[in-house]
């Protein structure tokens, strides 16, 4: 159906180029690069690693490049046990936080889409403000919560519970519960979603056919919110894996996650490549999520399909 | 409607969900107003660390850089993020789309230090100096999906008719987008402005690797103090910042507000 409004061909790279080539050059060509450095080795110079990209059309500058390129890091990350703890604690704390987000996070979105329609707007604008405050701040928050001067120590030794203060901060269990605070309402705004969107005459019908109001939840609700239980677990899953500013923060010497691993090889040992290449393992062991999360934002978005 | 009713169980789990997301949030404006600096302890009501967070100069450059980047990130996303909204919603299967659409979602949910590492080796590749710059380029990529997907949600509801019916009467394309297609949009066009505006002003991964020295943010200078312990000015600091998040995310929910208006409009 080509109506009159349709763009033509050429004027439509006009509209689509911009934005398209921005992501090709910054958000696509980066990841070429990254590969190329988590295959190069570091050097004390300015940029600290070679070999460099040749600038030149000359077949023996680029023998050498390539030559000179090798699995190196690789090699170092998959002999050390360290890296192997890293990732296998991202995977397994993501894992068992994004579960827990979602036990918790079901509930408080069921509860919003059942509330009277007047007052499901504010419900969701309370939300949405935690959604969008910094979660650096929010981070901090539970810093002044579970520290040894805080206000969970305070309030515990003032009762008589405790007799010193308990060493919560920068434990594995603070980075769990910082996790679970921060990204709460990635997992409730979604599953919220598609609650809302539930027809309330299918419960009707299912309690009129004889079904309890818990097999009700199990055979109806439940299965009919798939897509925003879908959404949620991957909105969480996804960023926890690399995430860097909870388990810096909240979390201890033993706290080991990837993000935490590529940052301090970055910013303090100063080795890129081995950087680049903890960056290639994440994205990696990522793309099956990312693609899943994309299928279902275009699900959203266009339901024409 | 019995299958809908509101249970004592959803006022529970509601309560109990509210109360973890806002009690720690309320502790830090609380105690912003602590005269005391002791982490805990209420010391009575002060408004001191406001007054020594106005003369803390480098918190004031910072607080002004991270405005002035984000004002350009989220107007550059907003340009691009609508028409890419524009481009996904009209133009139909074109041949790229595939590999459009991965570009475009991956970086909401992409581990942040992945795309800072992959976006400061570009620079460094590129040899472009690092600061002001390229913390705004950065911040363009992260947030132009989340205009995309704030505006192609309001394309699709859009009466397509309405375009059509401008280039019958014989409008060019561009003029019918000028005069038909973006008022009907222009407020999803701003709330988009201002989720970006708020993404960006919050950033510290990405600003963090692809800063440079004499661009310091206002988050990367918080975590760098935030690094040393808790103290009243940070949670000062933290107050005006959540402050501004509610101003913002009002604005936005005003403008959706004004597209319902518009929807009722004959």
């Amino acid at each position: 159906m080509s109506t009159a409004a349709s763009p033509r061909r050429e004027s439509r790279w006009f509209v689509l180029g911009p934005p398209f080539l921005w992501l090709a050059l910054f958000f696509l060509a980066p990841f070429a690069i990254v590969l190329k450095i988590s295959l190069s080795e570091q050097a004390t110079a300015q940029p600290p690693y070679r070999p460099l990209l040749p600038w030149s059309l000359d077949p023996e500058s680029w023998r050498a490049f390539v030559q000179a390129l090798g699995t190196e890091n690789y090699r170092t990350l998959l002999a050390d046990d360290l890296y192997w703890g890293a990732a296998i604690s991202s995977l397994s704390l993501a894992a068992v936080s994004t579960m827990l987000l979602l036990l918790l996070g079901y509930p408080v979105a069921l509860a919003m889409a059942r509330a009277a329609p007047g007052w499901r707007p504010i419900l969701v604008a309370l939300v949405i403000v935690t959604f969008w405050t910094s979660l650096l701040l929010r981070v901090y928050a539970w810093m002044a919560i579970l520290g040894p001067e805080g206000f969970l120590n305070r309030a515990l030794l003032a009762l008589g519970a405790i007799a010193e203060p308990l060493q919560i901060l920068n434990t594995n269990a603070a980075v769990l519960l910082g996790i679970v605070y921060a990204y709460l309402p990635f997992m409730i705004l979604p599953l919220y979603a598609s609650l809302e969107r539930q027809d309330a005459a299918l419960l009707d019908a299912a309690s009129d056919l004889g079904a309890s109001p818990v097999r009700a939840f199990w055979s109806v609700t439940v299965p009919l919110s798939k897509p925003g239980i879908v959404a949620g677990l991957l909105l969480c899953f996804i960023p926890i894996v690399g995430e860097f500013i909870v388990p810096d923060l909240l979390g201890g010497s033993e706290t080991l996650m990837l993000g935490r691993t590529l940052w301090s090889e970055f910013f303090s040992n100063r080795d890129w490549p081995l950087a680049s290449a903890v960056a290639v393992v994440m994205t990696v062991l990522l793309v099956g999520p990312i693609v899943a999360y994309r299928n279902a934002e275009l699900r959203r978005l266009e339901p024409r399909g | 409607m019995s299958g809908r009713r509101f249970t004592w169980f959803n006022g529970l789990a509601l309560g109990l969900g509210l109360a973890f997301l806002y009690v720690p949030l309320a502790l830090v404006v609380a105690y912003s107003f602590n005269g005391s600096r002791l982490v805990a302890v209420w010391g009575g009501f002060s408004t001191r660390w406001y007054g020594s967070l106005l003369a803390n100069a480098p918190l004031k450059e910072a607080a002004w850089t991270s405005f002035r980047i984000a004002v350009l990130s989220s107007a550059l996303a907003t340009v691009l993020g609508t028409a890419a909204a524009y481009a996904l919603v009209r133009f139909g299967r074109f041949r790229s789309r595939t590999l459009f659409t991965g570009m475009l979602y991956a970086p909401m949910v992409m581990p942040e230090v992945v795309t800072g590492l992959s976006l400061l080796l570009l620079f460094v590749a590129l040899g472009l100096e690092r600061g002001f710059w390229t913390v705004t380029i950065a911040h363009t990529t992260l947030t132009l999906a989340f205009v995309t997907v704030v505006v192609q949600a309001r394309l699709t509801d859009l009466d397509r008719s309405l375009e059509d019916a401008a280039a019958d009467l014989g409008a060019p394309p561009v003029r019918a987008f000028q005069t038909v297609t973006l008022p009907l949009v222009a407020p999803a066009v701003g709330a988009g402005f201002l989720l970006a505006f708020t993404l960006s002003f919050d950033d510290l991964v990405l600003a963090s690797f692809t800063s440079g020295p004499g661009a310091t943010t206002l988050p990367m200078l918080i975590y760098s103090s935030v690094r040393l312990g808790v103290t009243p000015e940070i949670n000062a600091a933290s107050t005006l910042m959540i402050g501004l998040v509610v101003c913002l995310l009002g604005a936005a929910a005003a403008l959706s507000r004004l597209r319902g208006r518009q929807k009722g409009a004959p």
